[in-house]
C-alpha cells in the first residue's frame, strides 16, 4: 500500500486517539494501590483480577447483557420507524412538514434531568418499570429524532428519478423500499444504526431511573465501584474496557454499510 | 428537489410522531406545571406564576454560566467540525482491513460511558500518576495543576471533549463522503481539477446535509453537556468550568425546590431551542442553492 | 481527434485471471478511426463500459496496449489523453453556474479569460444553453444537465474523443430525440471521434456510422448498421439486431440446398460448397427477407399468431417444431391456417456453430 502523506495525518490522529484508551487498559491491569502510587507506562506486574471479578460476578455480566438487550431493541425500533418518516420528509410536502421536522429535533434540546420524574411516573403507571422495553422506548425520545434527521439527509442525496423509474417498472412502495432504496442509502443506515446504539448504550439517567434489578444496565452497575475506601479505579477501568466491546462489534458489522456508500449501478 | 405534494405522507410519519410525543409531551406538560408552583412537598403547593422565571433570568450567576457555555460550545464547533472533516478526508476509501480497523478505532471514544471517561481522564491528567499529566509536568516542565488553575481546567475539559466527540463528526463526514458517486471524481479527473477544487466544488457541497446535522448535533449536545466536565473538574476551580447544566444541577440540589428547578429547565430548553433554530435557519439558507 | 488503437487489450477484474470466463473483456484488437461515430452495443454485462473506461483511461487494462495516434497511452491518465466523458447520470458542479461549469476545464488548464469566454459562448450556443449561462447548474432539468456535461467535453479544442456511457438514461423519452439530434450536429460540425455505449439498438443504429456489437466481453462484429443487419457474422448479432431478430433454423445440407424439417430451401450459388465440411448448421434469415403467400412453391408452414403493428404485421409460422417470424406489409392478407414461405436466396445465410459461413 502506497504510504501517502494524508495517511500520516490519520496515523497521528489515531495514535492520539488511542492514548487514553491505552491508559484505561493500563489501569485495568493494575491494583488500586499501584495506580495511585506512581505513573507507569507499562504495568510492571499486570493483574487480571479486575476482569475476573467482572466476568464471574453475575450482577456484573448481567449488567452487560441487560444493556445490550434494551439497546438492541431501541436501535431496531428507531430504524424501523425512522426510515419511512425520513423518506416522507425528503420526498413529500405535507401540512406542517417543516415544523414537524424541527419539532423532532427539539426533543434532544431539553436537559434530561428535567424529564426524569415525569417519565418515571408515566412508566410506573403503565407497569413497565424494570423492563427492557421501558428503557428502549424511553430512549427513542432522543434517538428517533436523530435517526430521522440523519436518514433524511442521506435520502435527499438520492435523485428522485430513481424512485420514479422503479415505480414505472412496477415496484410497490414496500418492495422498492427494501430492494432498491435502502441499499442506496447504506452509508446513512449504517451510521444511524451505530449512533442509535451508541447514544442508548451510554445513557445513564433514564436507564438508572427506569430499572431496578431485572433490567439494570451496566452503566449503573459500574457506579458500584465506589466503596467505603474510595473509587476502585482498576475495576472501573476494566469495566470500561469491556463496555467498548459490544459497540466495537456493532461498528464492525456496519462497516461495509458505511464504507461502501452510494452504489449507483445500472438502474 | 421538487417534492410530491401528498398529505398521505403523514401515515409514514405517524409512528415517529406517536413515539416521540408519548415520551415528550406528557412529561413536558408536567414540568411546565411544576415550574409555576412553589412545591414544599407533595401536599403543599403554592401557585407562584412567573416568579421563578423572573428570579432565574435576573440571576447574574446564571448569566455567567450561560456566557461560559456559549464560549465552550463555540470552541467545540470551531475545533471539532474542521478537524472531523479533515480526518474523514484522510481515511481510506476502499473496503478492506484498513478501513475496518480505522472505523473501529475511531468509534472507541464514543462507546465509553461518560462517567468512566471523566474518571479515566482524572487519573490521566494527574501530574503524579497520570500518563499525560506526568508528561506535561515532568517532560515538558510546565507546572500542571488543573484543579486550581482556571485556564488549565478549560484546556483539560476541551481536550477531553474534543477527544471524546470528534469521532462523531468523523463518522458522519465519512459516511457523507462515501455517498458521493465515483463518477464525480472521474469527471473531476477528466477536467484536470486540483485536489483543492475537488474538495471545494464536489466533496464539500455534497457533504452539506451531513455537516448541517453534525453542527446542530454537536451544538445541542455540547450545550447540554454535564457528566464529563462535572466528573473532571466539578465545575471548578470555583466557577471557572461551571457550564449551564452543571449550574442547573447545583441549583436544584442546593435549593431542593422542584418548582424552581423546573422553571430553570424550561428556560434552559428555550435557550437551546432559540439558538438551534437560528442555526438551523442559517444553515438552511446556505443550503438552499443545493435544492435539486 | 485521434486514431485510437487497441493492441491485444484484455481486462479482468479478478486477479489473476485463470479461465476465459474471468475476463470482463477478452483479448481484442480494434481500431477507431479519426472522427468516426461509433456505437458500442450489447446487453448489460457485455463489457461495454469496461471497454469505454479503458479508452478514457479511467481503467487500466490488465493486458495489452492502447495507442492514440501511434502514441502509447496505456499508462497515461485521462487528463493526459484529452478525453471527454459523459456519464449515465448528469455530473455537474452543483454550486457553479452553467458558465462556470463549462469554463472549469479551461480554467484548470490556465487558459486566458478572454478565450474562455469565447469558447464557452460558442459551445453554449451550439447546445442551446445561452439563456441559461447565468443560472445555477443545480436548477436545470436532467436533459439540460446532460448538455452541460457534454458541453464541458466540447469546450476543449484539443479533445481527442468524446465518450458516452448510456447518457440518455435519465432523460425523458420525449426529449431523447432532441439530444440525439444534437449529437449528430456536433459530430458534423466538430468531426471529433464519438464513442457511444448503449444497450438500445435503436439508439445505436440511428446514431452511429459504425456499430460494435459486444457480448460477454468479446467484440462479435464491427460494421455499418447495414452490414450488421444484412450480414451478421455471429448468431448473437443476428438475434440482437432487428426487431424481431433473425430467424435461425437448424438444417442439413442436401444436393438441392438446405433441408429443414423435410423441406428444401434454395441457397445462393457457391454457398453450399463453402459449407460442405461445416457442423451445427443453421439457416439465418431476416423476417423482412421472407415472402408469405397462400400457395405456390416454397416452404409449407402452419400460420400461428399474427401481430399488427401499424406499419407492418408479424406472422409467427411453424415448420415442424421450429418457429419462423415473417414481416408482412400491412395490406397483404394472411391465410389463416397454412401458407407458403419463400426465402430470398441472396439474403439466406448459413451459420456453422453460430458463425457465418462464407
Amino acid at each position: 500500500m502506497k504510504l501517502r502523506l494524508r495517511f500520516i495525518w490519520l496515523l497521528i490522529y489515531l495514535l492520539v486517539l488511542l492514548l487514553p484508551i491505552y491508559w484505561m487498559l493500563n489501569m485495568s491491569l493494575r491494583d488500586n494501590n499501584d495506580i495511585m502510587s506512581r505513573m507507569a507506562l507499562f504495568p510492571d506486574h499486570p493483574v487480571i483480577h479486575n476482569y475476573v471479578q467482572i466476568l464471574t460476578d453475575p450482577s456484573w455480566y448481567w449488567g452487560y447483557i441487560n444493556s445490550f438487550a434494551y439497546v438492541s431493541i431501541n436501535t431496531v425500533i428507531c430504524l424501523v420507524v425512522a426510515l419511512p418518516a425520513a423518506y416522507a420528509f425528503s420526498r413529500y410536502r405535507f401540512l406542517g412538514d417543516k415544523h414537524l421536522f424541527f419539532w423532532l429535533l427539539t426533543n434532544r434540546m431539553a436537559p434530561a434531568a428535567v424529564f426524569l420524574l415525569p417519565v418515571f411516573q408515566l412508566y410506573s403507571a403503565l407497569g413497565l418499570l424494570d423492563t427492557y422495553i421501558a428503557v428502549a422506548l424511553a430512549h427513542t425520545l432522543f434517538n428517533v429524532p436523530l435517526a430521522v434527521w440523519i436518514l433524511e439527509g442521506f435520502t435527499s442525496t438520492v435523485p428522485r428519478e430513481i424512485d420514479e423509474t422503479a415505480f414505472i417498472d412496477g415496484y410497490s412502495l414496500p418492495r422498492f423500499f427494501l430492494m432498491v432504496f435502502i441499499p442506496l442509502i447504506r452509508a446513512g443506515v449504517g451510521v444511524t444504526a451505530f449512533f442509535c446504539f451508541m447514544f442508548s448504550w451510554v445513557e445513564l439517567l433514564f436507564a438508572r431511573t427506569l430499572t431496578v434489578t431485572n433490567a439494570k444496565p451496566i452503566a449503573v452497575v459500574m457506579t458500584r465501584t465506589v466503596s467505603a475506601s474510595g473509587l476502585d479505579w482498576g475495576l472501573l477501568a476494566a469495566a470500561g474496557m469491556l463496555t467498548i466491546v459490544p459497540g466495537a462489534l456493532v461498528i464492525y458489522f456496519v462497516r461495509n454499510y458505511i464504507a461502501k456508500g452510494f452504489a449507483l449501478g445500472r438502474v | 428537489m421538487e417534492k410530491w405534494q401528498n398529505q398521505c405522507a403523514w401515515f409514514l410519519v405517524m409512528p415517529v410522531v406517536l413515539l416521540v410525543a408519548f415520551n415528550a409531551l406528557i412529561p413536558l406538560m408536567t414540568v411546565v406545571n411544576y415550574s409555576v408552583q412553589d412545591i414544599f412537598d407533595s401536599t403543599h403547593r403554592l401557585f407562584v406564576g412567573t416568579e421563578w422565571y423572573r428570579e432565574t433570568l435576573l440571576n447574574t450567576r446564571l448569566q455567567n454560566a450561560l456566557l461560559r457555555q456559549l464560549v465552550f460550545s463555540g470552541l467545540v464547533l470551531l475545533i471539532e467540525l474542521p478537524l472531523g472533516v479533515a480526518i474523514a478526508l484522510t481515511m481510506p476509501r476502499k473496503g478492506g482491513w484498513a478501513i475496518s480497523a480505522t472505523l473501529v478505532m475511531i468509534a472507541l471514544p464514543l462507546l465509553i460511558p461518560w462517567n468512566v471517561i471523566g474518571t479515566i481522564w482524572v487519573i490521566f491528567l494527574r501530574p503524579d500518576v497520570g500518563l499525560l499529566g506526568h508528561f506535561i509536568d515532568h517532560t515538558l516542565g510546565i507546572h500542571f495543576d488543573y484543579p486550581t488553575v482556571p485556564i488549565q481546567a478549560w484546556i483539560s475539559v476541551m481536550m477531553m471533549e474534543v477527544w471524546h466527540w470528534t469521532p462523531l463528526v468523523i463518522l458522519l463526514a465519512y459516511a457523507g463522503l462515501r455517498s458521493i458517486p465515483d463518477a464525480y471524481y472521474q469527471a473531476a479527473s477528466i477536467d484536470t481539477a486540483s485536489p483543492w477544487a475537488v474538495f471545494w466544488y464536489i466533496q464539500l457541497p455534497k457533504m452539506r446535509g451531513v455537516l448541517m446535522i453534525a453542527v446542530l448535533l454537536r451544538f445541542m449536545d455540547s450545550f447540554l453537556i454535564y457528566t464529563e466536565p462535572f466528573v473532571l473538574t466539578g465545575g471548578g476551580p470555583g466557577d471557572a468550568t461551571t457550564f449551564l447544566s452543571i449550574y442547573l444541577v447545583k441549583l436544584a440540589v442546593g435549593e431542593f425546590d422542584v418548582g424552581k428547578a423546573a422553571a430553570f429547565s424550561i428556560i434552559y430548553f428555550l435557550i437551546v431551542l432559540v439558538f438551534s433554530y437560528v442555526f438551523y435557519q442559517v444553515l438552511l439558507r446556505a443550503q438552499r442553492g443545493e435544492v435539486r | 481527434m485521434a486514431l485510437i488503437e487497441f493492441k491485444n487489450v484484455a481486462h479482468s477484474y479478478l486477479p489473476p485471471p485463470t479461465r476465459i470466463e474471468d475476463y470482463a473483456l477478452r483479448p481484442m484488437n480494434l481500431v477507431w478511426q479519426h472522427g468516426g461515430a461509433y456505437a458500442l452495443l450489447g446487453p448489460s454485462g457485455s463489457g461495454k463500459t469496461t471497454l469505454l473506461n479503458i479508452i478514457s483511461g479511467l481503467l487500466r487494462p490488465s493486458a495489452g496496449r492502447v495507442l492514440f495516434d501511434g502514441r502509447d497511452v496505456t499508462d497515461s491518465s485521462t487528463a493526459q489523453r484529452n478525453i471527454a466523458q459523459v456519464f449515465q447520470f448528469p455530473v455537474i458542479y452543483d454550486t457553479m453556474t452553467v458558465f462556470d461549469n463549462l469554463a472549469f476545464p479551461l480554467r484548470n488548464r490556465g487558459i486566458a479569460a478572454v478565450e474562455v469566454r469565447s469558447r464557452v459562448s460558442e459551445v453554449a450556443e451550439m447546445l442551446e444553453l445561452t439563456d441559461d449561462l447565468r443560472r445555477r447548474a443545480s436548477g436545470l432539468a436532467a436533459d439540460e444537465k446532460q448538455k452541460v456535461s457534454l458541453g464541458r467535453g466540447l469546450v476543449r479544442s484539443d479533445v481527442s474523443a468524446i465518450l458516452f456511457d448510456e447518457p440518455l438514461t435519465v432523460v425523458d423519452p420525449d426529449l431523447k430525440w432532441r439530444l440525439r439530434r444534437k449529437l449528430k450536429e456536433i459530430h458534423k460540425r466538430y468531426s471529433v471521434t464519438l464513442i457511444y455505449v448503449t444497450h438500445d439498438q435503436g439508439e445505436a443504429l440511428t446514431f452511429a456510422d459504425r456499430v460494435v456489437v459486444m457480448d460477454e466481453g468479446s467484440v462479435l462484429q464491427e460494421g455499418t448498421p447495414q452490414e450488421l443487419f444484412e450480414t451478421p457474422t455471429h448468431r448473437f448479432v443476428g438475434y440482437f439486431i432487428g426487431s424481431p431478430g433473425m430467424n435461425f433454423l437448424p438444417c442439413r445440407l442436401s444436393p438441392d440446398g438446405a433441408e429443414v424439417a423435410g423441406q428444401f430451401v434454395p441457397l445462393a450459388a457457391g454457398l453450399r460448397t463453402k459449407a460442405a465440411q461445416a457442423t451445427g448448421l443453421e439457416i439465418g434469415i431476416r423476417p423482412e427477407a421472407i415472402g408469405l403467400s397462400g400457395s405456390g412453391s416454397g416452404l409449407a408452414v402452419e400460420i400461428g399468431d399474427v401481430a399488427h403493428l401499424g406499419t407492418r404485421k408479424i406472422a409467427t409460422c411453424r415448420i415442424g417444431e421450429h418457429e419462423i417470424k415473417v414481416v408482412v406489409p400491412p395490406e397483404q392478407p394472411i391465410p389463416s391456417e397454412r401458407g407458403v414461405l419463400e426465402f430470398n436466396p441472396a439474403m439466406t445465410r448459413l451459420y456453422s456453430d453460430g458463425r457465418l459461413v462464407g
